[in-house]
């Protein structure tokens, strides 16, 4: 049983207000042979800049310093990625540092940012995540990714990540799950949804217009997840631009984009899910210890927290970012969200792991049709839509660029530009795409306020970042 | 004639005898249409060094049919008493060296499967028969569980299995460990592991 010191459960502050003032990405690909990654990552500037009516060199006259999110470098083959493409973007001679945390990267950037610019170092920062993941043919990229888990203790045992990954879905669809087809149906009905969203989405790698039949006759890659239930592995770029408030409202004046608050609060667990030790669940702000006082009678087996079926770095990332932001309950506070949806099921888990649905009840929030744009029940309004872009099954999973692409892609809805970033001709014939005839705006009218959860493979690093327009805050103080 | 990279140490420093590479030559790539140049391929083989540290009386003993734990014995510790399995060189809460235990007995009488997955898939340099059946260990008053993979029948939520070691020819890695269901003959075992 372990807890934690009331020093370590200090809630998170900023020395000042911190803004998301625009954002940009590259198209998504399985591969570029015809691009270098330096290529993309100026097309992810480029469209920063755009957006706010501005060339890329005077978008770059205010960066102070520069945050690089990229995971494997095995990957392409580069150390140091990081200062090749900070040269390629001549942002020399600007201080600039690498992130990485796995899946995670993409979050855990704009975690470095918002602290730069809260503590006053900087005013402006660039926050610019990619992955290059096609320099390898599939088993080699297998070989690869499964160098994220302990080299010793895991990564021996078939060089296959998504075994490692897989025993903790197999724990929960046992558990939690029950093994009940109606829960496998609500998971096919995710890669669904999150295909079928992609296709509005011209940045998107997998957009399908598929059915939950579909989903269930895809081949088994690791039961009960089929192939359709898994994410893509992605090449491309994203980033974003934080500032402190008179840089944002210098930066923003007549535009279309108004300064965003930002918030990313972060969360850690074991490596290796092995060395997960029992305790109690960490409350977030509504919920109570008694409402999981009987988890273990309702679903057998569920009563060790985390055990397997758990994201205790998820969790805690919550935990922090909500008190640091003033959220009480998620579901009612926010508009949108963009969830780490590595597979159907991790979309489930996550609904609990952030208090969108209590432990063991993350199925509801998808049966209930409130993770929809329009609840497909009642035809209204879906109350807290996730995964408009596609997620990670449907749009991308660029590890570097995850984090910054779900970023953008809820800033888009803050912003009421998600129709024009979207949906713009020009955008889907630079791509080679094709707009679909039935597109639809997936803008959520008068979204004031929303979050992106950024995950690491078993849930070594998990990020939540939060965008509120300033005009509704929860906090005075926040 | 090249010979494959051998390391040993002598006085605390590492002895290298072989080659700890092989060259490959690259090649071009080309657009299919049109023959225009796209880029190279980089071939890569390589050979790395690796220690354990505190952790060799693990793998070594896996060798000798012997799986070893640790636990935190300091008194001052919150967590004293707690035994680790995957070994812990240090206890994770107070950092003092922890003591190394066997616990070969416990596993043969405690072990069951907290959860598993079958995986018809594996990467490159794998060298685990397919279908992978990865189980997760709990064991009696272990606070954590270990990974491994099952080398018979089919992995149950709960089922009872027992460690099983390769004592001939080790590998002195993780896969030298492996389990098997309660009560299998050892004649089934495969080859090279025995009880
Ligand atoms: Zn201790």
């Amino acid at each position: 049983m372990i807890t934690f010191s009331e020093q370590q459960l200090k809630v998170p502050k900023l020395a000042r207000p911190v803004y998301l003032v625009t954002a940009g990405q590259s198209k998504f690909d399985r591969g570029f042979p015809d691009k270098r990654t330096e290529e993309l990552c100026i097309d992810a500037l480029t469209q920063a800049a755009e957006l706010l009516n501005m060339t890329p060199a005077e978008l770059k006259s205010y960066i102070h310093t520069c945050y690089y999110g990229h995971f494997a470098d095995h990957f392409g083959d580069q150390l140091l990625g990081e200062a090749v493409i900070h040269d390629r973007l001549g942002l020399d001679p600007l201080g600039n540092i690498g992130v990485k945390t796995g899946g995670a990267t993409g979050g855990s950037t704009l975690w470095e940012a918002m602290k730069t610019v809260a503590s006053g170092y900087s005013d402006c920062v660039l926050a610019m995540g990619w992955e290059r993941m096609d320099e390898v043919p599939t088993d080699e990229g297998n070989f690869l990714i499964s160098c994220a888990a302990d080299k010793d203790w895991e990564s021996p045992l078939g060089h296959i990540y998504t075994g490692y990954y897989a025993v903790m879905a197999q724990k929960y669809w046992q558990v939690f799950g029950k093994e009940e087809e109606s829960f496998r149906r609500t998971l096919a009905e995710i890669a669904v949804k999150h295909r079928g969203y992609a296709r509005f989405n011209p940045y998107a790698q997998g957009p399908m217009k598929i059915t939950v039949e579909d989903v269930l006759k895809s081949p088994v890659v690791a039961y009960p997840l089929r192939a359709l239930d898994c994410c893509l592995m992605s090449v491309g770029a994203a980033c974003a631009i934080i500032c402190d408030e008179d840089t944002a409202l210098k930066l923003t004046r007549n535009t279309k984009n108004k300064p965003l608050r930002i918030w990313v609060a972060a969360g850690s667990h074991t490596l290796r899910p092995a060395d997960r030790r029992d305790m109690a669940i960490p409350l977030l702000p509504n919920e109570t210890a008694d409402q999981y006082k009987d988890l273990e009678e309702r679903f057998p087996g569920g009563g060790r927290y985390p055990g397997f079926t758990g994201f205790l770095g998820a969790r805690m990332a919550a935990w922090y970012g909500y008190r640091m932001a003033g959220i009480t309950d998620p579901t009612e506070d926010l508009d949108v969200i963009e969830l780490h949806d590595a597979f159907t099921i991790s979309d489930v888990q996550t609904y609990e792991d952030i208090g969108i649905r209590p432990y063991g009840e993350g199925r509801t929030y998808v049966e209930s049709g409130d993770c929809y744009h329009t609840n497909p029940h009642t035809g209204k309004p879906g109350k807290l839509p996730s995964n408009l872009s596609g997620g990670l099954i449907g749009c991308m999973h660029a590890v570097g660029a995850t984090g910054i692409m779900q970023t953008f892609e809820i800033a888009t809805h803050l912003w009421g530009r998600w129709a024009e970033v979207h949906g713009d001709e020009k955008i889907w014939k630079s791509f080679n795409r094709k707009k679909p005839s039935d597109w639809t705006d997936l803008q959520v009218k008068g979204a004031n306020r929303a979050l992106a959860i950024s995950h690491a493979g078993v849930g070594s690093h998990v990020t939540a970042t939060i965008l509120m327009d300033p005009d509704h805050l929860l906090k005075a103080d926040a | 004639m090249s010979m494959f990279g051998q390391v040993y140490v002598k006085d605390n420093q590492y002895k290298i005898k072989g080659d700890f590479h092989h060259l490959t030559p690259n090649q071009p790539i080309r657009d299919a249409d049109g023959w225009k140049l796209l880029g190279v391929t980089n071939p890569r083989d390589m050979t790395y060094i690796h220690s354990y540290g505190g952790e060799a009386v693990f793998f070594e003993s896996l060798s000798q049919g012997k799986l070893m734990a640790t636990r935190c014995d300091n008194p001052k510790c919150e967590a004293q008493g707690t035994i680790y399995q995957p070994f812990r060189i240090h206890c994770m809460d107070c950092l003092r060296k922890c003591t190394v235990i066997d616990m070969t007995d416990l596993a043969q009488k405690t072990a069951k499967i907290h959860t598993f997955m079958v995986c018809e898939r594996s990467g490159a340099f794998s060298i685990l028969d397919k279908p992978i059946k990865f189980i997760n260990v709990e064991f009696d008053g272990v606070a954590t569980i270990l990974m491994g993979y099952l080398s018979l029948g089919d992995p149950k939520i709960g089922m009872s299995v027992v460690p099983i070691f390769k004592r001939t020819s080790p590998t002195y890695t993780i896969l030298d460990l492996s389990w098997v269901p309660s009560g299998t003959p050892e004649k089934r075992l495969p080859e090279g592991f025995s009880y």
